[in-house]
């Protein structure tokens, strides 16, 4: 007798059907596999027409993340053992609009993550002869936490703020702004500010801190919006007490 | 499948699941930050009831011993034994939270956890000793 785990899958086929809906596969259960496993076996021998994002299958490209069991996972990372005896219930990532079965629309990520400039900003660039911008171990490792990020978006879907709230930047993309912001070699930290301080910035995050729990590469956006959140406020608190010269 | 299917180019028919009322309620985690969410009621409470107090203690004496004597009727001691483990449990979560804000680096390495949610216990501790002192002398 061979063991088999039931998988409850939402399918959505817009040409079809209004809302989503479960359908049910029952898969091999083999010890060493991982929901990503058991959704390319139900691709590849029971329906053909299921449809979900994945790439690498070793936790770095971030294209894999559902909700497994109502948790926001890398399917790639998610082990069949860890959910027996099923059935294991795949979703696609909450509080994104689902283009069709367990795959989700990332425009408004990929947009807000823009909006951060998530990338080296240089009031003025030094000429090439100049040599390369240098940096020391210790300065690496003030922002090396936060660069480790993937844009999985596991943790816009651990955020509830984020569901409510649409218009809230999200973890990842703050995390992202603290990452350049904390590199020596960059230095558009107020232009970053001044969009994060904004309405649907760093002070939409109530702190639930989901984001940082569900993060698979140990980043921590909850850690970096509250340490902007306290960089916003003694910001404020150095504009309302030093005088102009000495901020 | 009835009928040509219908799609307009790069507008794929999306779905949005709406956020229930109740989200809060579908997982522990989520209901235990509203929980705490609402400690800050309690936290509210007693310094309602630390305002009423002053204005007692100005109205005059006699005014100051019945809100003695309301106080110690068995309900308010009931809602203040409440409020009490509530305030306490958002004391506990917030000083356990103050690392993730606080990055402090002595000689280049950052201080761990442990150490700065421990100064923050012992900072309490001090306050709330040297408070208990001042109400004690008096």
């Amino acid at each position: 007798m061979t063991e088999t785990v039931t998988l409850e899958v939402t399918r959505y086929r817009p040409e079809q059907e209004a809302e989503p809906t479960t359908q049910t596969y029952e898969v091999p259960f083999r010890k060493d596999w991982v929901v990503l496993d058991a959704l390319n076996y139900v691709k590849d021998r029971l329906d053909g027409t299921l449809s979900y994002r994945w790439s690498c299958r070793m936790g770095v490209c971030g294209s894999c993340g559902m909700m497994v069991n109502g948790e926001p996972k890398l399917t790639c990372a998610a082990f069949l053992t860890d959910s027996l005896p099923g059935p294991i219930r795949v979703e696609p990532l909450q509080f994104f609009p689902i283009i069709r079965d367990l795959v989700v629309d990332l425009t408004d990520f990929l947009k807000k993550l823009k909006r951060v400039k998530p990338w080296l900003v240089r009031e003025k660039e030094k000429p090439l002869a100049e040599g390369e911008y240098r940096q020391t171990p210790e300065e690496l490792d003030l922002y090396q936490q936060f660069s480790m990020c993937i844009n999985c978006m596991l943790c816009y879907a651990a955020c509830p703020v984020y569901g409510l709230e649409p218009s809230f930047i999200g973890p990842a993309a703050i995390a992202l702004a603290q990452r350049y912001n904390l590199d020596s070699r960059d230095q558009a930290a107020p232009e970053r500010m001044e969009i994060l301080a904004e309405h649907g910035g760093i002070w939409e995050c109530t702190f639930v801190g989901e984001c940082t729990k569900v993060c698979p590469k140990n980043v921590d956006p909850a850690g970096a919006i509250q340490q902007y959140k306290l960089a916003s406020a003694t910001d404020w608190f150095k504009s309302l007490l030093l005088p102009r010269g000495a901020r | 499948m009835s009928g040509p299917v219908r799609y307009t180019l790069h507008h794929p028919k999306w779905y949005r699941r709406p956020v229930s009322v109740w989200w809060w309620l579908e997982s522990w985690r989520y209901a235990k930050f509203v929980l705490r969410e609402l400690t800050s009621l309690a936290v509210a409470w007693f310094a309602l009831l630390a305002l009423w107090k002053v204005r007692a203690i100005a109205t005059g004496p006699e005014a100051y011993a019945a809100f003695l004597t309301r106080l110690q009727s068995p309900f308010w001691v009931g809602v203040n034994a409440v409020a009490l483990v509530f305030v306490l449990y958002h004391t506990v979560t917030w000083l356990n939270l103050a690392p993730k804000a606080m990055v402090v680096r002595v000689g280049g390495e950052r201080v761990p956890d442990r150490v700065i949610q421990g100064m923050n216990y012992l900072l309490w501790a001090a306050v709330s000793a040297a408070a208990l002192w001042v109400l004690e002398r008096g």
